[in-house]
């Protein structure tokens, strides 16, 4: 059953509204940093992996052609 | 023949390549299992769950507040005994599980902090008191800061390693202290709500959504620590040629 008369009354919390609200939109905040930021840093990694392998396939191009030309 | 078999089992448990691909497998429902028991939480406790009589609304805090604090002592033993493992097998596995869950149990406990916090001001009439509660808990976010300091100051990751593990062994002193602290110094902080020995405290009412709580931060939990532990795989991986094959096979 849903305890409060409307949402206004919802969101002051009789008084506490502040304090219940901070403390859940801080947490959330957190939390949700917690789980994106391995993501992020995990694209990262697979960008740079990625860079490497396109710069060691330029590299092998280079040597060869210069081989022949040799 | 079964000697063999449980071996092998502990070896593939320890192949970051094995855990890399399984927890893959798992992340998806794992992840929705969590949003979802959160989701329930979350608005079963804000607006559904009775108000407390005495402290009013203040109490709904009480949702955010104990289950981070569970998961911010749970993932202590969670970093303690993979930095054992890893000190005792050299397994490498464990060695970033330990890394990964420095962070997470940093944050939880710093949730637990600052909710603390929050919900001391209306109640107690202050932010912060130096209760032995408190303190304790503290005490526990320097120990994951220092976790998490130990494993950048070395240029070596055996080295880091081994020093974080043992730092967080020496850690374990603080978490009876924890546990107890509420009931060897009777100060500001109230006495467990929940006791594996005894019946809850608490109405039924406002226990279920608090239960579900838990069981969400359980599985957040595992999730977040899933995900560093993936990233600090591949991190680590990188010159293999799972991970060069993993790459070359996402990024065309």
């Amino acid at each position: 059953m849903f305890q409060f008369e409307n949402i206004q009354e919802f969101i002051q919390m009789g008084g506490h509204g502040p304090y219940v609200w901070s403390a859940y939109l801080i947490s959330l905040s957190v939390m949700i940093w917690l789980v994106v930021s391995p993501l992020r840093r995990k694209r990262k990694l697979l960008r740079d992996i990625n860079r490497q392998q396109q710069r060691e396939i330029a590299q092998q191009g280079t040597n060869s052609s210069s081989n022949l030309s040799t | 023949m079964s000697q063999l078999f449980s071996w092998k089992w502990f070896h593939r448990l320890g192949s970051p390549r094995w855990f890399y691909q399984t927890s893959g497998k798992w992340l998806p429902w794992l992840s929705m299992l969590a949003t979802g028991l959160l989701l329930v939480g979350l608005c079963w406790g804000l607006a559904f769950a009775p108000q407390d009589a005495k402290q009013g609304n203040s109490f709904r805090i009480i949702y955010i507040h104990v289950p981070a604090s569970f998961l911010a002592l749970a993932g202590y033993y969670v970093m303690a005994i993979a930095g054992a493992i890893g000190l005792i097998w050299k397994m490498k596995l464990a060695d970033m599980v330990m890394k990964s869950a420095a962070p997470i149990g940093a944050v939880l406990t710093f949730v637990a902090l600052v909710t603390g916090a929050i919900w001391g001001k209306p109640t107690w009439g202050t932010y912060w008191v130096w209760d032995a509660r408190i303190t304790s808990m503290l005490v526990l976010l320097f120990l994951y800061l220092g976790v998490i300091a130990l494993q950048y100051s070395y240029s070596s990751q055996d080295a880091a390693s081994k020093a974080s593990a043992v730092l967080s062994l020496v850690g374990m002193v603080n978490i009876p202290i924890i546990y107890k602290s509420v009931d060897w110094w009777y100060t500001l902080h109230q006495p467990a709500t929940i006791k594996f020995t005894e019946a809850p405290s608490m109405h039924p009412d406002m226990f279920q959504p608090l239960l579900v709580m838990i069981l969400g931060f359980y599985c957040f939990y595992a999730v977040a620590l899933i995900l560093n532990t993936r990233v600090e795989v591949l991190c680590r991986e990188r010159r293999t040629r799972w991970v060069q094959e993993l790459v070359a096979s996402k990024c065309t």
